[in-house]
């Protein structure tokens, strides 16, 4: 242990601890701007500057360990001016117009000044508007509410290993900018929205498509329909104020109907439905010697990945589509018809933990009956919180709801799709008792749970051994698909999501996510399994009647129109 | 005479691409000694000589020396730095072009002291006659086993490869010019690690400036103890000063420590130029001091010179007469590094523009006591929480002037309103 003091505390605290972190232990709070917990430290914004006794200048507690004997202050009148000078300098080359920012009141810089107490910058505005990036369905990119943290460029570098964003330029004309100061659709940018994530600022969000929701709920002759990814129900509660964790289910179905939505439903209904053609697909390519390993198709992150960089590979991937836009193609064939309403006057809103989802939406594989794409919208939970804030809904004290049907009975196989693993862990469930013609006794696959980054398991498939792979972030899917581009791979089945922690940790969840909002959220969703009544897809009984009214047989020619897709090698997007 | 040509004693003597000629005038004799000497006792040579790094800030040679001694790795690099690219510096250049076999040995011997692998040069990008005498001089030295493998005869290898920059200034910074030889845009990096720990390629690194690799022969030779009678007791050895500016005689010049700043401007450089009156000189370059004419008698010492708080030992002399306010040579100077700052940290990129603002109210006779207080704080902010030298040192002019001609920037203010 190493003894010193901070603000005349005595702090003792383990040895290559920062400055920053013995603080926190100690409840001393020292403010932050580029720092984010789970990423590498860059010190760039000088922020969390701090005094040692005995040193001239001043360091940044964020890259400094501790010493045995240091005396530290954390807010003598020399730091707080420095800081208070440091943020005067970012403010004055900013777009403050902050009530027109989507971070206003959830903007780090903003808190941050006015936790200073900044009111009158001493110095003048150099700021110089720069054309904003609306390029793509997914994110927005403000250079002119930029300040140069360098938090994306991490995330998209070392978690992601996607290398979209860069420094560009010096001095103030410095700018952090995809390669060449291109949009991000020209570039390979896979839209994972991790860089949205973690921005303290305003100056990388998702694409705004709430106005457009409001606008059809509010059309009389359009019948909307909202489905719920499995990932938001644990996530949501964060946006409303509540703990990371909370189950909150039952409350979205209600206020979901209370912002006016026709009917509720839940994306865990088709989530359902992919453990059955994708189980049945990797039979297929097992017992015809097709090509494998399969990888899962659900993360349109990974899809993107996989077009743009790894092209060799992409029929290694599942041709079965998202359970986003299964249900989509389903709602604008099978439900349109059963309810005897025309396509075009049915609209259709997913609520998903993603931004790459508004871009998978717009694919231009995906529409059913031409012309018509099966989703028309997609919200990220951050957005979905922001309608219910608009509606003034007080959603703690909400009472629950079930999901409409049909679409609304599902299963806990289902519901673990919004964590890394889950995916695999439903597909081995049905997969198992379809080829061994037996009841799994434990349902279980813990060693395909957590946040371990690439994640393995062996299971007995009709006498032989098979084994399967799961990872998270693109950084491990880049390993685990150079081994199948190389032939190398060990692997009958890989599940590849591109987020830290799967869709729980997607880049349209709610700001402040680290590692342990991650184990939260997943410990949330594998308590929503344990609590279901049928925990494996193939014993929904609505999935089943839909096969016996509509789809006939998994793989069939419906199921081949409606719920698979195809890939191709794209240079950009 | 206060000359003492020690390490430019070549220098216009010797042919700088004869390796013949260099070895005739005792070179290479100092590695021939040093691969026959025990490399603990010739690092205890460098502590005894008490030589400090001649880049600017003066760190001591044999802590680095030491430290990269001591890390075990397979590869361990050492980096020569030949950047040079503080205004008003050119020494390196003087080194490079006049003598490089001197560099090269230096460097050869620090390798052999520390068992470091592989050599780099970073030469500055516009040092196109440098770079050309020190391939040269390096295929040379190649030739006679000077570099290479089993140099001279024992089991240690070792040799060095030239890399450049595209002319940007912070690629003189430690870890800009890592980032740079790396390929990367030169942008400094978060401290610790230091070099000598995780510099180049993420293994042990050594940087030195060049005349500080070129002193290593020298007290090699003649053993520490006899080097550190040279000089003060605070900076041994002698130190290579660039007198320009407003100046008769421009150019390098070799002193001991300890000569004061108006012998070296009256007597090596022969005074103000045209008989006019001296207002100002700047130390170091354009991150160094700006001291007025009643201060020259101020040695050449690096204790002295920390008490502008600023690193400033590179050698620059930069005399500046009565012509000049001190307004026209800070908003220079500010322009200078309001265009080369990386715009990697808070304080030097937004700062440096707001400091250019701030002067020219000054220099157009604009300016309000607000102006002078924020510029103040600005600049000591700056100076305290930057992340690499260049921000740090960039307000240096700024905060010296404060002190020194705080009278011309109250007759600058517009009213005394704040």
């Amino acid at each position: 242990m190493v003894n010193l003091k901070i603000n005349n505390i005595d702090v003792a605290v383990e040895e290559g601890t920062t400055i920053l972190n013995a603080a926190k232990e100690y409840n001393i709070k020292i403010p932050t701007l580029c720092y984010y917990p789970d990423l590498g430290i860059k010190s760039d914004c000088r922020i969390c500057t701090v005094e040692i006794e005995g040193q001239k200048g001043l360091v940044t507690s964020c890259s400094t360990a501790v010493r045995e004997g240091m005396v530290v202050r954390t807010n003598s009148p020399r730091v707080l001016n420095a800081r208070k000078t440091i943020t005067e300098l970012i403010l004055a080359n900013h777009d403050a117009n902050c009530t027109a920012c989507p971070k206003n009141l959830n903007c780090e810089l903003q808190s941050l000044a006015n936790k200073l107490g900044i009111d009158i910058n001493r110095f003048e505005s150099v700021y110089n508007p720069q054309p904003i990036d609306v390029n793509n369905p997914a994110l927005v990119r403000n250079p002119n509410r930029c300040i140069k943290c360098g938090r994306c460029i991490d995330v998209c570098k070392t978690v992601q290993g996607v290398n979209v964003l860069e420094m560009m330029g010096r001095s103030h004309s410095m700018t952090i900018t995809p390669a060449y100061g291109k949009p991000l659709n020209d570039l390979y940018c896979t839209f994972c929205g991790q860089c949205s994530s973690v921005c303290p600022v305003g100056a990388i969000t998702e694409k705004d498509d709430t106005d457009q929701v409001w606008k059809a709920i509010h059309q009389d002759d359009m019948h909307v329909i909202v489905q719920v990814a499995p990932a938001i129900r644990v996530s949501l509660g964060e946006e409303i104020g509540l703990e990371a964790g909370n189950i909150v289910t039952g409350k979205i179905v209600t206020a979901l109907k209370l912002l006016g939505f026709d009917e509720v439903f839940d994306t865990d209904f088709t989530a359902d439905l992919t453990i059955i053609e994708e189980g049945n697909e990797l039979l297929y390519r097992i017992k015809n010697n097709g090509v494998l390993p399969m990888m899962t198709s659900c993360c349109p992150g990974w899809i993107n990945f996989a077009e743009q960089h790894f092209p060799e590979i992409l029929d290694h991937l599942s041709s079965c589509k998202s359970p986003q836009q299964m249900f989509g193609a389903l709602a604008k064939t099978y439900y349109a018809k059963k309810l005897g309403i025309d396509p075009k006057n049915l609209f259709v809103v997913s609520i998903m933990p993603c931004t790459a989802k508004k871009y998978e939406a717009k694919r231009e594989e995906m529409q059913a009956n031409e012309g018509l794409y099966d989703v028309d919208a997609v919200l990220t939970t951050r957005e979905l919180g922001k309608m219910i804030r608009q509606m003034g809904i007080d959603f703690a004290s909400l009472p629950t709801t079930e999901f409409d049907s049909p679409f609304g009975i599902t299963t806990g196989a289902a519901a673990i799709f919004g964590a890394t693993g889950g995916v695999m862990e439903a597909a081995l469930r049905t997969v198992y008792e379809v080829v061994n013609q037996k009841p799994l006794e434990n349902l279980d696959f813990v060693s395909l749970r957590g946040l371990e980054g690439i994640k393995e398991a062996t299971v007995n498939l009709g006498g032989t051994d098979v084994k399967v792979a799961v990872c998270h972030t693109l950084s491990n899917a880049r390993i685990l698909a150079e081994q199948v581009k190389h032939g190398t791979s060990p692997y009958a089945f890989i599940e590849v999501m591109c987020c830290p922690g799967g869709c729980i940790g997607g880049g349209g969840q709610p700001y402040g996510t680290i590692s342990k909002t991650r184990s939260e959220r997943i410990d949330a969703i594998y308590k929503v399994d344990k609590d279901m009544p049928l925990r494996k897809s193939h014993d929904n009984p609505v999935v089943k009647s839909l096969y016996d009214e509509f789809l006939v047989e998994p793989l069939g020619e419906k199921s081949h129109h409606l719920l698979h897709t195809t890939y191709s090698q794209r240079d950009h997007n | 005479m206060i000359e003492m040509k020690l390490i430019t004693r070549r220098c216009g003597v010797i042919n700088p691409l004869s390796i013949d000629d260099y070895v005739k005038a005792g070179g290479y004799k100092a590695l021939n000694k040093a691969v026959k000497t025990d490399t603990i006792k010739l690092i205890e040579e460098i502590d005894k000589s008490r030589i400090r790094g001649r880049g600017g800030a003066g760190f001591p040679v044999v802590v680095k020396i030491a430290s990269l001694a001591k890390e075990i790795n397979e590869e361990k690099y050492l980096i020569c730095n030949a950047d040079e690219g503080e205004p008003g510096n050119f020494k390196d250049r003087y080194l490079m072009e006049n003598d490089p076999h001197q560099i090269i040995e230096g460097m050869i011997i620090v390798a052999y002291m520390t068992r470091a692998t592989h050599g780099y040069i970073y030469i500055r990008g516009e040092y196109t006659h440098a770079q050309n005498v020190m391939h040269w001089a390096l295929d040379e030295a190649r030739k006679q086993n000077f570099l290479g493998k089993k140099i001279l005869g024992t089991d240690f290898n070792f040799d060095i490869e030239i890399r450049s920059g595209a002319g940007s200034y912070v690629c003189g910074e430690e870890f800009a010019l890592i980032e740079s030889i790396e390929g990367k845009p030169g942008r400094s990096r978060v401290k610790p690690p230091f070099p000598t720990q995780k510099g180049l390629f993420g293994k042990p690194t050594l940087i030195n400036n060049v005349e500080t690799f070129a002193n290593i022969p020298l007290i090699t030779s003649i053993g520490g103890e006899e080097f550190a009678k040279i000089g003060t007791k605070s900076s041994t050895g002698t130190k290579l000063i660039c007198l320009s500016g407003n100046v008769k005689n421009k150019g390098v010049f070799e002193v001991p420590f300890g000569v004061s700043l108006r012998d070296a401007i009256d007597k090596l450089g022969g005074g103000v130029a045209d008989g006019r009156k001296l207002k100002m000189v700047q130390l170091g370059g354009a991150c160094g001091p700006i001291i007025p004419e009643y201060m020259l008698d101020m040695l050449i010492d690096y204790d002295r010179f920390e008490e502008f708080d600023s690193k400033t030992g590179a050698g620059a002399i930069i005399v500046i007469d009565e012509r000049f306010s001190i307004f026209d040579i800070l908003t220079r100077v500010v322009r200078f590094f309001e265009h080369e700052s990386c715009g990697k940290c808070t304080p030097c990129r937004e700062g440096n523009q707001q400091l250019l603002k701030m002067l020219e109210k000054f220099q157009e006779n604009k300016a309000k006591v607000r102006d002078l207080v924020s510029l103040e704080s600005l600049a000591r902010v700056m100076h305290q929480t930057s992340l690499c030298g260049l921000g740090q040192t960039s307000p240096t002019a700024i905060i010296a002037s404060l002190r020194y001609f705080r009278d011309d920037y109250i007759d600058r203010l517009d009213s005394l309103e704040m």
